[in-house]
């Protein structure tokens, strides 16, 4: 078997598995609201529930397997493939969102669990037309290589600058008790939630100085 | 991940009630680390209570000059707190050290302490391990140990607790405010809230079954000079090699937490009581008969140096 034929292979097995999920999907979330005894058994069959989230300004309704992260849910469901995934743990940054104004791993959060939440991604920043100021600037400065981490690196990189704005201090800030100060200690600091295997950091870094209005 | 219904409380009473309707039904906050246990199967609750719809999401003075943090306050909020950044310094710089901005975006107070153990022998479910498979075994007796625990140790275990933000909670002697599903609540001292492994290391904390944490509550400010020193394999985002947590009073008495070393944030008085005398004797008591390996006995010099580090700082003016 060729590599081709590998990879056809896995697609195909993948959407089987998705299809198959979905036509099991029946039992609702209000069946366990509704017992008023202890359940022993474990659900076998899926469990879908709707949830009712703006994804970049716009109202979305979804019904979702249970166990669909808001990555998944963005990705595969919204068909909104800009955020990546990378780890799928937590440890890598390339899911990062900005959900309700602060940005999480999105890979690490149910979407069931962001009813009326608002959700940015890097759709909603920017478009090809009309970049963000942060994509221009990692597109001026160069603070890429694959590309594959960089949308994460871009929500992430505008939420620095909106938490040094609004004081939230971080592990490298001198004194508590005062602003944080926009420095490239501080933008590191704040950035070490997103990996870059390419190693772009010192560029990146230098785009998000460029945005933050501070000369270099 | 394994299937699971969900549903979303609304009080903490009817969470804790909703939670014992299903055997092996768990609470779900900001979900960083029960959601990553879920992916690999290490955790399958067959149903999902979330209960960020609670409201326990305030940080309140106390009648006595404390604070009150509740159990949904995200680590974000606690860390950027300006009586805590004032009062609390060594919290502030507890929670900081830990984890992405990402993570702290989410992660809860409650959900700090209740993290499980980065032991990768816990994370390796081709591994034995007691912690996740009662009475299989400990891979990590006898497999590689540079981040295992010294102290309080058992036959059965050698994991740590994962936790910054639990060591400052431990040096500032916090106390958790819980609801049981009956509707009775209780407070319980952190020095009692976490468990040494035993013979029963799946079982890490002193909750009962179906019990909530609503609250953690910080006593009135005991001022001093707080630190909290983090040694680890790089600057940022990573579990700590060893920790320091510690209040320096102006005469060099004090008291000090450590983490790193076992499976609860280590603190004895004992040691507190040498805290004048410097980090050697502090140790001494401190780590007072440690287990170690080759591969972790750097831990105990660790922590003297960066205990007199800090006390080298506390005696700047």
């Amino acid at each position: 078997m060729d590599e081709l034929d590998i990879n056809q292979t896995r697609r195909d097995l993948l959407i089987a598995g998705a299809l198959s999920a979905t036509a099991a999907a029946v039992p609702s979330v209000a069946a366990a609201q509704a017992a008023g005894t202890t359940r022993n058994e474990t659900p076998t069959a899926p469990v879908t529930s709707k949830v009712a989230l703006t994804v970049n300004g716009k109202q979305r309704e979804l019904n979702v397997d249970t166990r669909t992260t808001l990555l998944d849910a963005l990705r595969e469901n919204l068909h909104l493939t800009g955020t990546k995934k990378g780890c799928d743990q937590g440890q890598c940054g390339a899911c990062t969102v900005i959900v309700d104004g602060r940005r999480i791993n999105s890979c690490l959060t149910l979407a069931v669990m962001h009813n009326g939440a608002e959700v940015t991604t890097i759709e909603g920043l920017g478009t090809p037309d009309k970049l963000h100021p942060m994509q221009a600037a990692f597109v001026k400065h160069d603070g890429y290589q694959c590309g594959y981490c960089t949308p994460g690196q871009i929500c992430s990189a505008v939420s620095v600058l909106d938490e040094i704005r609004k004081g939230i201090p971080s592990h490298v800030t001198g004194d508590l008790t005062t602003a944080p100060l926009l420095t490239e200690a501080e933008i590191r600091e704040r950035m070490s939630g997103n990996i870059c295997r390419c190693g772009a950091y010192s560029n990146i870094v230098d785009a998000i100085v460029e945005v933050s209005g501070r000369k270099a | 991940m394994k299937v699971f219904t969900y549903e979303r409380a609304r009080t903490p009473a009817e969470a804790a009630t909703a939670v014992m309707r299903v055997n092996g039904a768990r609470f779900i906050a900001g979900g960083t680390n029960l959601l990553d246990l879920m992916k690999l199967e290490i955790e399958t609750p067959p149903h999902l209570v979330d209960v960020n719809g609670l409201g326990l999401d305030r940080i309140e003075a106390t009648p006595d000059g404390g604070l009150r943090v509740g159990a949904l306050v995200r680590n974000t909020d606690l860390a950027a707190d300006a009586r805590v950044r004032k009062d609390y310094g060594v919290l502030s710089r507890a929670l900081l050290a830990g984890a992405s901005q990402q993570l702290r975006n989410k992660a809860t107070t409650a959900g700090n302490l209740l993290q499980r153990t980065r032991c990768p022998y816990f994370y390796d479910t081709n591994m034995p391990c007691n912690k996740r498979s009662p009475g299989s075994g400990c891979s990590a007796i006898g497999g590689y140990t540079r981040g295992h625990a010294i102290v309080g140790t058992s036959d059965a275990c050698i994991a740590t607790h994962p936790s910054d933000m639990a060591v400052a909670m431990r040096v500032l002697d916090a106390a958790i405010e819980t609801v049981k599903p009956d509707g009775s609540t209780r407070v319980i001292p952190i020095a009692d809230f976490h468990r040494l492994p035993g013979n029963t290391p799946h079982i890490e904390h002193t909750l009962a079954p179906g019990e909530l944490i609503t609250a953690v509550t910080l006593p009135k400010p005991v001022g001093g000079k707080q630190f909290y020193r983090k040694v680890r394999d790089r600057a940022s985002y990573a579990f700590a090699l060893i920790s320091v947590a510690a209040i320096v009073q102006p005469d060099g008495r004090g008291s000090v937490a450590v983490g790193g070393v076992a499976h609860k944030p280590w603190r004895l008085p004992a040691a507190d009581e040498q805290m004048a005398r410097g980090g050697k004797a502090v140790v001494d008591q401190l780590l007072a008969g440690a287990k170690t390996t080759e591969e972790n006995a750097f831990k105990i010099p660790l922590v003297q140096r960066t205990l007199d580090a800090v006390l080298a700082e506390a005696r700047k003016g």
